[in-house]
């Protein structure tokens, strides 16, 4: 630190100065009509919440230039509320800032380290205390309380075990299978690739089996999306084609980066854009990504039609469709 | 003069300032990038599909073709349907103010006479989705707001947003609001599928789904204000901006005057 | 003595006969506080967490933290008969049914804003103005602390309603858990009691979010007040204020009013946004499920720099030995934020190993005597600022006609290149202000006015400022750069040259500054 001469020397505490209600009893009196005032306003506002709360019915809504059409319970519950709260806040600090005292006043520090007896006396304490106790001298309970405590450490491991079942394939597999119909999301109805034009999408799921509940677990990995182009648009190799059907082409909708709905189609420009982290996907090269932070593109599903038709699954999905995890192979 | 200069030293000065200057920034901002009006063509009535043709070659062709087969700058019309026209032509995205990357909605150039024109001669060249009867759009009568909610919330809002209030798509393209735009628009929009829009085909959305999520975008719009000011319903974003400004600004001013000695 | 004085006696000393409480409180009734506005902002973060204990055991009383699936059957039409979780429907029946239901959680959720909001102001204000250094690095590490904690518990409880916004929410965390080398697949299906979304995580996360964060919030914020305390609050520099003393109002009767009040002033304030702003419409977000999904879904604020980060990290991922390493999701979503944070706890110890400073201090710092740190804080603001508006890129886009593709370009590049000219450019213009403030002691204060010499020549008049001001301006220390020896004192060649070597240079850096007005300055001034 440097050792300058301090140039300017201070000046001390400023002298008080007395504020008008300090000298004046009737601008005193006119401060406690202020306080006052503030408290009524507060006991105003609880009264206007109470009211709002036992005669406002809920169907009410009134007009108000910068809300619109305003739910009028909820209103002026929380103007009411925020009334009876603000002034009594505010009643509280004119309060203290005109009528109590204001004269500042000055507290002394003390240096926080204890004194050089204390830690003297701390230091000999602890060492005779843990003299006693000769932990040191003793190595076989030093280790074998090590081991217990070490052992005893592990037992939330085991004990939270049971949050949860092994993820076994579950990351990896879906409920698509060969011959699985394509159904559409909400509706529940199988799909005919004629019903589709050019330049139209659809959100389908893996049909149901007779009396299957749909759960939102499945839906997480089997959301499908369709898409048809016109086939020559198509940038494919020869195997990515034939998962293709006149035109239709079928993609996971679990982004592939963590797992958001990519289901923005842009039909100029045949991209997909997920929405939450702006990925954005190319359809005709089977789903590469052009932009953002996702590494892979959309999982492909293989399509056909089946003896009646419909859109149906060539083949379960080849990869695990949504984000990345440790055991992803590709 | 003299009075202002003895503001200037106020503490409160610079504060004050600083917000004037943000709302004149904020200003001439929006004012410099308000869009400007078409004037609008008036034209002489004829035989539908003959005074279509004569729309057409007048206003759309130079983009379109002379017979409407396209060009590197604009799409074929030829099977797009009378729907599509009454779409782009009516809620004013057609004709193209200027080369950007979208046609944005504008108040329309063509009256609804003149757009019927249009929609005839280009349904003439070749079979395409037709315009909505009114009896058709009955959506009041034919449609669920809530089987509505669920199919827009499956099929339009990952671009229309949560509330129709519309978002961005790549590149400067992005999906309009929901808000104020007529029924028959709505619709037809789904059966063509303008711009970046995919289609949404009557076996995958019904005719009556399509009325469902017509319905629930109408409640949408018409809902009162039950929690207060919308803040656009845009998520949070608008949110976490007025805690910051309204709330900590409130906060930080009572916090000021709390601390101030008074006189 | 009155029969007033007479009971109050009585109680007193039932009191104290039990507890011996008399001495504390007489020591502790005249404590002083030193006012100033940047001191309430950490008040409005302890007011804002009692609004949320009080609001938040309201929402209880009716919420059900279940994912059973359940039909819709209540007030709001527009979801009636759709399949939703008891979570959702819960929320939907506080919202419309229970009255104020509402009104309170939109309090709820407007004061855990608040609260954060807050609390990175006052660790802001704590930071920019010093009050981290000795003594109170600890309760600098336990507001580091509290913050992280907040973002948890925020995230959890904005999860709690299972809406489509918050889904997409959960959604992105899962992910993150699942991307963990080795165990993240694992801890996720434990976390998720299965299979995402499966029907286990939102009672897991309620138990969370109403008992273990908000008791370790409770234990760690007791602590945090302890210490202030017992350590006596900071001052700014002014005349009569000391590293001895502390100036400014007793708790009784002044203090007790302003804070007692500007409690009810805060809760005030929330109770009015909540009356007339809409937080939060899970009505309108819908169910969860995950095959929907809205444009522009965000998280809440103070998350929104780590969905900014998120969407800007490049698109890299290793597949290597039949396992995948996703560096698109570790490298924003927990190297980055671990470096933040990390750092952030870390500074105190820092500062005080590069400037070499060991003693206490009382007083806080003018921002612009520290350069330094003063631009270390703003070149990490900087940082901040942009993954959060890069968070928001869409909405922004939208906005402002602008398109996503530019904003995240602008904020890949941005957030490499800004910061260290936030840097440079924020020592500049504290250096210069120390130079105003030579000038202003030296010279005085420009007045306006100008004189027309005797020899022709314009001057302003200038008007000495007052030894008050002079003293706020100039009772600054100025540091030193550490001056470390190659060898120490007993001759011998100091371990760690290139440690030492970078102490030296940071040291340096940390010590640059204006000089301050000397007696040397005062008295070539009065030979003029």
């Amino acid at each position: 630190m440097s050792k300058e001469i301090e140039a300017i020397k201070d000046p001390g505490l400023p002298a008080h100065v007395h504020r008008a209600s300090d000298t004046n009893p009737a601008i005193a009196k006119q401060a406690e009509r202020q306080v006052a005032i503030l408290f009524i306003l507060s006991a105003a506002g609880t009264v206007l919440m109470i009211g709002s709360y036992i005669f406002i019915p809920n169907d009410v809504f009134i007009f108000l230039p910068a809300l619109g059409n305003t739910h009028a319970g909820q209103l002026f519950l929380g103007l009411g509320m925020a009334f009876s709260l603000f002034f009594l806040g505010m009643g509280a600090i004119q309060w203290a800032k005109r009528l109590m005292p204001d004269d500042e006043v000055i507290a002394y520090r003390h240096e926080l380290r204890s004194s050089d007896e204390d830690r003297a006396d701390f230091v000999s304490t602890i060492k005779e205390r843990s003299g006693a106790a000769a932990l040191g001298r003793r190595p076989l309970i030093k280790r074998t309380l090590g081991l217990a405590l070490g052992l005893f450490s592990l037992s939330p491991l085991i004990l939270l075990r049971d949050l949860g079942p092994l993820p076994k394939d579950q990351l990896s597999k879906t409920s698509w299978k060969a011959g699985t119909r394509l159904v559409t999301d909400p509706g529940d109805r199988p799909i005919k690739p004629e019903d589709l034009e050019v330049g139209a999408v659809a959100q389908t799921l893996p049909e149901l089996a007779q009396g299957q509940e749909r759960i939102l677990s499945d839906i997480g990995k089997d959301a499908v999306l369709l898409i048809r182009l016109r086939p020559e648009e198509f940038q494919l190799d020869a195997e990515r084609l034939s998962w293709t059907y006149d035109g239709i082409i079928a993609f996971s909708k679990i982004c592939s980066h963590m797992g958001c709905a990519v289901a923005l189609y842009e039909q100029q420009t045949k991209h997909l854009l997920c929405p939450c982290h702006q990925s954005t996907f190319d359809v005709t090269r089977a789903a590469k990504v052009i932009f953002g932070p996702a590494a892979r593109p959309l999982p492909q599903l293989a399509i056909t039609v089946d003896s009646e038709g419909y859109l149906v699954a060539q083949q379960p999905f080849n990869e695990p469709v949504g984000p990345s995890f440790w055991e992803r192979s590709s | 003069m003299k009075r202002l200069s003895r503001y200037r030293r106020h503490r409160a000065a610079g504060p004050v300032l600083l917000l004037f200057a943000l709302f004149s920034v904020g200003t001439t901002f929006s004012m410099a990038s308000a869009s400007n009006r078409e004037s609008v063509t008036p034209l002489a009535r004829s035989a539908a599909i003959d005074e279509g043709r004569e729309i057409f070659l007048k206003g759309c062709s130079s983009c379109h073709g002379l017979n409407a087969q396209g060009s590197v700058v604009a799409p074929s019309l030829i099977g797009v349907g009378a729907a599509s026209v009454d779409f782009q032509v009516g809620t004013g995205r057609m004709p193209m103010a200027d080369m950007s990357v979208q046609a944005s909605r504008k108040p329309p150039v063509y009256n609804a006479e003149q757009v019927a024109a249009l929609a005839s001669y280009v349904s003439s060249l070749a079979p395409g989705p037709a315009i909505p009867t009114d009896s058709l759009l009955n959506y009041e009568r034919d449609g669920s707001t809530a089987a509505g909610g669920e199919l827009f919330r499956t099929n339009c809002a990952m671009c229309h947003n949560f509330a129709g209030q519309g978002g961005a798509l790549s590149q400067g393209k992005y999906a309009p609001t929901l808000m104020g735009v007529e029924p028959k628009h709505i619709y037809e929009a789904m059966v063509t599928g303008p711009q970046s829009m995919p289609v949404f085909s009557d076996k995958t959305i019904t005719p009556a789904e399509k009325l469902s999520i017509i319905k629930w975008i109408k409640a949408a719009e018409a809902e009162p204000a039950l929690g207060g000011a919308s803040l656009g319903r845009v998520g949070p974003v608008t949110e976490g901006l007025l805690i910051w400004t309204l709330g900590l600004g409130l906060l930080i001013g009572v916090a000021v005057w709390l601390a101030t000695k008074a006189r | 003595m009155s029969t007033r004085e007479y009971v109050a006696g009585s109680v007193a000393n039932y009191v104290d006969e039990r507890t011996g409480a008399a001495a504390w409180m007489k020591k502790n009734l005249t404590k002083v506080f030193p006012d100033h506005w940047s001191f309430m902002l950490g008040e409005i973060a302890l007011y804002s967490f009692v609004i949320l204990l009080l609001s938040g055991t309201f929402l209880t009383f009716w919420f059900d933290p279940s994912q059973r699936e359940v039909i819709y059957d209540g007030a709001y039409q527009p979801l009636a008969g759709l399949k939703m979780s008891a979570a959702y429907a819960s929320t939907l029946n506080i919202s419309f049914e229970v009255r104020g239901g509402l009104l309170m959680r939109q309090v709820h959720h407007w004061a855990a804003l608040l609260f954060m909001s807050s609390m990175v102001a006052h660790l802001l204000r704590v930071f920019f103005t010093g009050a981290f250094r000795k003594p109170r690095e600890f309760n600098w590490l336990i507001g580091v602390g509290l913050v992280t904690l907040g973002i948890v518990e925020g995230f959890l409880g904005y999860s709690l309603p299972d809406d489509l916004l918050s889904g997409t929410g959960i959604r992105i965390a899962e992910a993150i858990i699942q991307a963990l080398p080795v165990v993240g697949s694992y801890l996720a299906f434990f976390a998720f009691g299965g299979a995402f979304p499966g029907e286990a995580f939102i009672p897991r996360i309620y138990t969370v979010h109403v008992l273990l964060l908000p008791g370790a919030f409770l234990a760690l914020i007791t602590v945090h007040l302890m210490l202030v305390w017992y350590q006596k609050h900071t001052q700014y520099p002014g005349p009569g204020r000391t590293e001895k003393n502390v100036v400014g109002y007793p708790l009784m009767p002044v203090y007790m009013a302003k804070a007692g009040g500007f409690f009810f002033i805060v809760y005030g304030v929330v109770a009015f946004i909540s009356a007339v702003a809409s937080i939060n419409p899970i009505w309108l977000y819908g169910p969860y499920t995950p095959g929907q999904i809205s444009a522009g879904s965000q998280p809440d604020w103070y998350m929104g720099w780590l969905d900014g980060l998120v969407r800007m990290a490049p698109p890299i991922e290793t597949h290597a030995f039949g396992h995948t390493i996703s560096w698109n999701i570790l490298i924003p979503g927990l190297i980055i934020p671990g470096i933040l944070f990390t750092g952030m706890a870390l500074y105190p110890f820092i500062e005080s190993w590069i400037s070499g400073d060991k003693r206490e201090h009382h007083l806080l710092d003018r921002p612009r005597n520290v350069p330094n740190r003063t631009a270390l804080g703003v070149m990490s603001l900087t940082f901040i600022l942009i993954t959060l508006i890069n968070g928001g890129n869409d909405i922004i886009a939208q906005q402002f006609h602008l398109t996503i593709n530019q904003i995240m370009w602008f904020s890949r590049i941005g957030v490499l290149v800004l910061p260290p000219i936030a840097f440079v450019i924020t020592k500049r213009i504290c250096i210069s202000l120390q130079r105003a403030d030579r000038d202003l002691v030296l010279h005085g204060r420009e007045t306006g006015r100008l004189l027309r010499m005797p020899t022709g020549e314009f001057v302003e008049v200038h008007e000495p400022i007052s030894a008050e001001k002079a003293w706020v301006l100039t009772s600054h220390e100025q540091n030193a750069p550490l001056q470390i020896e190659e060898v120490d004192h007993r001759g011998v060649r100091r371990v760690g040259a290139i440690r030492n070597r970078l102490r030296a240079r940071m040291s340096e850096a940390n010590a640059q500054s204006a000089p301050k007005v000397s007696a040397d300055d005062l008295k070539e001034i009065e030979h003029h």
